[in-house]
């Protein structure tokens, strides 16, 4: 049987399943069997892999046993702590999971460059500059993502700026395309240390990139390394002459740009926006004028209310996962449509840490997807609401983000919960949202705030609506 | 008649990337905002790919410091490919509509 025939095929159809099962995952029906069909396509190509052991080059020929010990020790070190890791990590935590794994992929295209580089592998301009690019931006993913991770993971709070910044951050980047400029001048016959301090200075440029950037515009980040990752490994397969990279690279590359796109124009903001703007530094000033109070009431009586109630929305927020209540909140949300209420759940495109991340959370906890409406369906529903409440959600139900040009929300489209007729607000005390912008919502007449713990707040509305129907 | 490996240089490799970068565009344009976060999770467990990249890397490394990167380069790409299947099986399996009946 002919080797390189095999592990060609095998690629083949491992690239046909990617696309294939990438398809199916674009939409809810089939998503499940997506990921199965692509991961099939994996685990072909891996093994198809060890064919390389029965032809590699003359120079690695000696080192071959060890090398097939590492891959395997690497191989299985690498599967059983990320396989472990990902059955353990709570739903709310899975942005910073898919950024702590995009970085790795960043680090192993990273590395695949280094390889080729210092091996003196790599001829031919396209191929040695297709080799620089990609082990610049998978160092770049690998670093930011880390980063992106750590912040999300609450083990780096507040945000790194100063004046001169984004100088220092331009100057660097320059100096990395002199560097890289040059190593393809010489036709990459340089010496390592030079090699280094290119890994090195690009994997400080992601740190750069990524530390001025706050918390909830991470998401965005994240995608957009996600994005990056891909062009890197499409590079490297370019520079391997491996199409199941290029092609899975490539792939990876367009639809991730396209998703963070997506996701950038959800919040209104475009990707340069995020990426160079210091959002929330100058909101401080602007929370004078808002007239009003907060108007507190007793959860058992908001729960009875909207027993009573002939259509009630529901804007969760990130605030409810971290409650860990959204079991309770579908028990309570059972209890309301048995007594004949209509209820649906209105999610903001950046609901949670992510967009989509509120539905993945809220069918953990088995709400049906079909209640579940995205902004722009169910905007115009809120003036039909007998009551809408909030649930840990905060500048996504901010009205000024409508009408105060001096927000720095202003123009981010949000949940017209302001306009039913009666809003609660769940809500743990009186801090500000993410975004650290006061809440003109929270002051309006017709809404009255439930302060606690969601989970507790929503035990005592489902006892409260329970002890109606069970008789005086 | 012997196989050799086809070299994937110049415009057919320009034509795989931009054909690629289509099939990526086209398939992530029609979803709905439900499965963002999924679908993100998906495209990142398919970047992980590049352990096969890596493996082949590590395979051909001639001397130690080829080996310790190639060793790093798999580690990370294994932790990529397994990682992004497990959370994305995770998030996937949990979408349900309301009664068991399936619909369009």
């Amino acid at each position: 049987m002919n080797t390189a025939l095999l592990i060609d095929s095998s690629y083949f159809i491992a690239a046909f399943l990617f696309i294939y099962g990438l398809k199916r995952m674009s939409s809810p029906l089939t998503a499940r069997s997506g990921i199965v069909v692509a991961g099939w396509g994996m685990v072909l190509a891996v093994l198809a892999s060890f064919l390389y052991t029965l032809d590699v080059n003359e120079a690695a020929k000696p080192h071959l046993n060890t090398n097939i010990v590492l891959a395997l020790l690497a191989l299985a070190l690498g599967l059983g702590w990320a396989w472990r890791s990902g059955k353990k990590v709570a739903m709310t935590e899975m942005p910073q999971m898919v950024a702590l794994y995009n970085g790795m992929g960043g680090g192993a295209a990273a590395a695949i460059a280094a390889i080729e580089l210092i091996g003196y592998k790599t001829h031919g301009t396209v191929s040695l500059s297709l080799a620089v690019l990609g082990g610049l931006i998978g160092a770049m993913a690998l670093s930011g993502s880390l980063i992106a991770w750590a912040k999300l993971d609450g083990r780096i709070n507040g945000t790194l700026r100063f004046s001169a910044l984004q100088l220092v951050n331009g100057s660097l980047l320059l100096v990395l395309f002199a560097i890289g400029a040059y190593i393809i001048w010489q036709g990459g016959a340089v010496e390592w240390p030079l090699f280094a301090l290119f890994f090195a200075l690009a994997l400080l440029y992601g740190v750069m990139m990524t530390m001025p950037i706050g918390g909830a515009d991470m998401p965005v980040v994240i995608s957009l390394y996600n994005a990056f990752t891909g062009l890197a490994v499409g590079f490297e397969g370019y520079v391997l002459n491996n199409p199941a990279l290029m092609i899975a690279g490539m792939v990876v590359g367009s639809a991730g740009s396209l998703l963070t796109l997506l996701m950038a124009k959800a919040m209104n903001r475009s990707v340069a926006n995020v990426l160079f703007s210091n959002f929330g530094a100058a909101s401080e000033d602007d929370d004078a004028d808002i007239a009003g109070s907060q108007k507190p009431i007793d959860a058992a009586d908001a729960g009875i209310n909207m027993r009573y109630a002939s259509k009630v929305i529901i804007a969760p927020g990130y605030g409810l996962a971290v409650a860990q209540a959204q079991h309770k909140l579908f028990e309570l949300v059972k209890l309301l449509q048995d007594a004949g209420v209509e209820v649906k759940f209105a999610i903001h495109p950046v609901a949670g840490r992510m967009p989509g991340h509120m539905n993945v959370l809220l069918a953990e906890a088995g709400v049906p997807y079909d209640i579940i409406f995205d902004m722009e369906d169910i905007n115009d529903e809120f003036k039909e609401a007998d009551v809408a409440i909030v649930i840990g959600a905060n500048d996504t139900v901010n009205p000024a983000a409508r009408t105060n040009k001096s927000s720095p929300i202003y123009g981010m489209p949000v949940l017209n919960v302001d306009m039913a007729k009666q809003v609660y607000v769940v809500k743990r005390g009186q801090g500000k949202g993410y975004s650290g912008v006061e809440n003109a919502l929270f002051y309006a007449d017709n809404t009255q705030m439930v302060y606690g713990d969601a989970q507790k707040v929503m035990v005592a509305m489902i006892q409260a609506i329970k002890s109606l129907a069970g008789g005086h | 008649m012997e196989y050799t490996t086809t070299i994937l240089t110049g415009f057919v490799a320009l034509y795989i990337f931009m054909l690629a970068a289509f099939t990526g565009f086209e398939i992530i344009g029609r979803v709905p905002a439900i499965l963002h976060t999924p679908l993100m999770s998906g495209s990142n467990f398919i970047h992980g790919i590049v352990v096969v990249g890596a493996l082949w890397a590590l395979l051909n490394a001639s001397s130690l410091p080829q080996q310790i990167i190639g060793f790093v380069g798999v580690l990370l790409g294994a932790g990529n490919a397994a990682g992004g299947y497990v959370v994305t099986e995770r998030m996937l399996q949990m979408f349900k509509p309301s009664s068991k009946t399936t619909k369009e």
